[in-house]
């Protein structure tokens, strides 16, 4: 008997828990408003069939307690009912379904004219790099990396030459215009995960990963690693800079190319040596 | 054949074993240490089980503590957190409720509800509890050797899990790999042993549609756990080949820490395939049994037949077979090609129907049921509610666009623990309530019994609802402090706090469960045989606690479904599946 009541107050409880909570998302800051929309009516479809199932054992469990002299019903099945259940199940499933595939649809076609960067991870730090005046990424490899060349361009490539990097951990980007990002470790599992953008994905040592988005508030938004990567997880930490297209401009014309850094290294290396 | 005149279940002579071939152990060393007797080896199982999850449950407060009060205790470091989070994970997943469930309930349940006289290799299955014992022993030791247990977190990524960012590289991981071998070895001579007791020991009469669906259960879980395992098995193998002669199945080129390492070629996303491809199937493997459980412990305490006994099967079945064929689920931001997400989520959510439909028929057997709140059926409600709870939010992270802003985050953490923690524990304590009569012919104190339900239930879904909360903000999962973070109020630190408190009362008050178990070893009301006046075998043995051999020298003979309550026209609310057929009754 307690259990019935128990079972509404735990619905109802839930419901004010949902309502009242100021525990919501962060204030989104990209383009992907339908992931938040479809999570919207995965809460409305599942809240109702949550609240729909336990309310209705809640009053079976009142109206069937034992009593003296009851006796319960015999029936082994009823196939139309099942039918029945089964059905709707389906069609509730197919309504959660049918637009998270259209929105994961969108997710994985990175748009033609999207600004390509790359974020690199590593124990326990974020770098970027951004292409120079030719627009294209250089290539990169685990074996390039020594003291000088941190994220291991290839010194060989000339597509690399005018690459921007930034070892900062503070990457700037123009509102309105759509990303994708290239997503490389050096060492373990780490994930790109800025909780304003709802995107994420992992970095993975030996593949290069990717995914876009469209930055769509101006604002300073935190950068963290969503994919464990050993003890010093928490902290490696990383700032997204949203901004107008101007800011941009101005903040990436100060940045250093891979052939300045690879020459003010060497200079510094030849005077630590003349010392 | 159906002619409604001719009673259709003709009693068949009982069959006879003759006493000689039941090898009865002859010395207190082979009746309770070596034993080959699966009630006894059930016991060992179960008890080795529990003891194991309190060490778990006692690495969940040191978690708890350090998430509520970041460096406010001196004992819990960035290591101590994630070993405990690693241990935490592991054990209760694969070393307390695989084992308790299979190797516990199984061993005791299906050859007393299938009417056996034992597991078909007794000895195999006793080897089957040494091994699992060793395996828990090497796991356990890693907290003496230097650098103590890896804190790979329980999915043990490479290359994290094997480098030097990650406490327990030197001994730790080595360990758990060998550990989860062993336990996969021990596994398998078990898991054989129940896939083949029940397909060639059923007593006559006991067709596998007359199979009560515990045993249905604790079957398909078993096929399902000799599938998966293996995955796991090569992914340890080959992990523990890279971390020790430096093979590089996982291993691609990389830097550790500055320092450029000799591996090449390898491939972290092979080893989350094959460790999903055990891992996912894992998680049905612990809940199908407890699917198997509740729906008797419903049944008889709501003195009512499952309903739709059939679907019931056949979404087992189903379950079983989908669920062999979703891990991708679990890799959406892995990096994994990104085509493979609508695969994944149309059989994600493909699943969520069979269950859908177990769900319904549960709550459907109350309808017009005699419902008697005992502890049982008071633990099964409860889990009822977490599972209804925990199965939605699966219904967020399985489609894949929706996965995408909550995986790796406290939505997460909250999901997997209300739809595979508590609600497969809140099983677990109502079947012990339940069949604790028979095991030792004592009944369990009810008062103490509703007492450790209320706050079990009530607390544990205090702990974990709120938690969705903090997921859907944005908090990650694994971070043993969040630090300053922008978007992170003051006021998750408080929730996590309450959190915690909650978290210690509910951990302190399963000492109220121990309690009872104990105390009522001596001073519980004699049992009788059936005290739940249950229709199912196990409860119409000839001695309670059931002898060796079970059956005495006539094993029982089946003529009726398991859930024949409140037949229409019987003289009792109830008729036993071995009770011979009524005149004109027409029992499945």
């Amino acid at each position: 008997m307690s259990i019935a009541i128990a079972m509404v107050l735990v619905v109802v409880g839930s419901i004010l828990f949902h309502v009242l909570s100021p525990w919501r998302a962060t204030p989104i800051a990209s383009n992907w408003g339908f992931i938040d929309d479809t999570m919207g009516l995965t809460f409305l479809v599942t809240g109702a069939g949550f609240v729909a199932v336990i309310l209705f054992m809640a009053y079976c469990l009142y109206r069937f307690r034992h009593v003296p002299g009851r006796r319960a019903a015999y029936e082994p099945e009823n196939q139309k009912l099942e039918a029945w259940l089964g059905i709707v199940t389906t069609i509730a499933v197919i309504i959660l379904l049918a637009p998270g595939l259209l929105v994961w649809g969108q997710f994985i076609t990175v748009p033609k004219d999207a600004m390509v960067i790359e974020a690199v991870g590593v124990q326990w730090s974020w770098s970027f790099r951004l292409p120079g005046a030719d627009n294209q990424l250089g290539s990169s490899d685990v074996r390039y990396i020594d003291t000088t060349n941190s994220m291991g361009l290839s010194p060989a490539d000339p597509k690399g030459q005018d690459d921007l990097l930034i070892a900062s951990s503070e990457l700037h980007l123009p509102i309105g215009k759509p990303v994708k990002v290239l997503l490389r470790s050096i060492d373990v599992l780490h994930d790109f995960y800025v909780p304003e953008i709802r995107a994420k994905m992992d970095l993975v040592p030996g593949v290069v990963t990717y995914f876009w988005f469209t930055p769509t508030k101006i604002g300073e938004y935190e950068i963290l690693c969503a994919a464990y990567c050993g003890t010093g997880h928490p902290q490696m930490r990383g700032k997204m800079v949203i901004e107008s297209e101007a800011d941009f401009e101005t903040w990436r014309t100060a940045q250093q190319t891979f052939e300045q850094s690879r020459k003010s290294d060497a200079s510094r290396d030849k005077r630590a040596s003349a010392q | 054949m159906t002619d409604a005149s001719v009673p259709q279940n003709v009693a068949p002579p009982p069959a006879e074993v003759p006493d000689v071939d039941l090898y009865h152990a002859h010395s207190w060393i082979t009746k309770y240490v070596f034993s080959q007797d699966a009630k006894v080896i059930a016991i060992q199982y179960a008890g080795t089980a529990i003891t194991v999850g309190i060490l778990a449950l006692v690495l969940s407060w040191v978690i708890r503590l350090q998430l509520a009060f970041p460096g406010a205790i001196p004992f819990i470091d960035a290591n101590v957190y994630y070993q405990s989070v690693t241990m935490h994970g592991m054990i209760m997943v694969v070393y307390m409720l695989t084992a308790i469930f299979l190797g516990g309930f199984g061993n005791y349940l299906i050859p007393l509800m299938v009417g056996a006289r034992d597991m078909v290799f007794p000895y195999v299955n006793m080897l089957s509890y040494w091994v699992y014992l060793i395996a828990t022993l090497v796991l356990v030791s890693s907290y003496f050797f230097p650098g103590g247990p890896t804190g790979a977190g329980w999915t043990l990524y490479p290359p994290q899990s094997i480098l030097t960012g990650t406490p327990g590289h030197e001994y730790g991981i080595i360990l758990m790999l060998v550990s989860l071998i062993l336990f996969i070895v021990g596994f398998t001579m078990g898991g054989l042993n129940y896939v083949v007791t029940v397909l060639q020991a059923r007593t006559r009469g006991m067709t596998l549609m007359r199979m009560p669906l515990t045993v249905w259960g604790i079957f398909a879980a078993a096929v399902m756990a000799l599938l998966a395992f293996p995955g796991l098995f090569v992914a340890c193998l080959m992990l523990l080949l890279d971390r020790t002669l430096g093979t590089s199945f996982f291993m691609p080129s990389l830097v550790e820490l500055g320092e450029r390492k000799d591996y090449v070629g390898g491939s972290p996303i092979l080893f989350q395939h094959l460790f999903w491809f055990f891992g996912h199937p894992e998680v049905y493997i612990v809940a199908l049994p407890a699917f198997g459980i509740v729906s008797d412990l419903i049944s008889v305490h709501a003195r009512k037949n499952i309903f739709g006994y059939k679907m019931m099967v056949w979404a087992i079945i189903a379950i079983g077979v989908l669920s062999m064929v979703v891990w991708g689920h679990h890799m959406y931001i892995s990096g994994m090609d990104p085509w493979f997400g609508f695969f994944f989520a149309v059989t994600t959510l493909a699943i969520a129907v069979p269950t859908a439909l177990k769900v319904y028929n549960w709550v459907l057997t109350l309808w017009h049921a005699d419902i008697h709140f005992t502890t049982p059926m008071l633990f099964a409600l409860g889990f009822l509610v977490t599972f209804v709870n925990g199965g939605i939010t699966g219904l967020y992270l399985g489609n894949v666009i929706v996965d995408v802003p909550l995986s790796a985050t406290l939505f997460v953490v909250a999901h997997f623990h209300m739809v595979m923690g508590i609600a497969p524990v809140l099983v677990i304590f109502g079947a012990i309530y339940h069949w604790y009569p028979k095991i030792t012919g004592r009944m369990m104190d009810e008062r103490l019994g509703k007492i450790h339900f209320w706050i079990t239930f009530l607390g544990a879904y205090a702990i974990f609802f709120p938690m969705h909360y903090l997921g859907v903000l944005g908090m990650p999962r694994r971070f043993y402090e969040m630090g300053e973070t922008a978007f992170v109020p003051a006021s998750a630190a408080t929730l996590n706090i309450v959190i915690t408190v909650i978290a210690l009362a509910v951990g302190f008050a399963q000492s109220i469960f121990f309690y009872n178990l104990f105390k009522s070893l001596k001073y519980g009301a004699p049992a009788g045989g059936n005290p739940w006046r249950a229709a199912s075998l196990e409860w119409q043995t000839p001695e309670t606690p059931p002898g060796h051999g079970n059956w005495g020298q006539q094993l029982p003979v089946v003529y009726r479904w398991p859930y024949a309550y409140s037949v229409p026209g019987a003289p009792e609310d109830y008729l036993p599946q071995n009770a011979p057929p009524m005149r004109g009754e027409h029992s499945p």
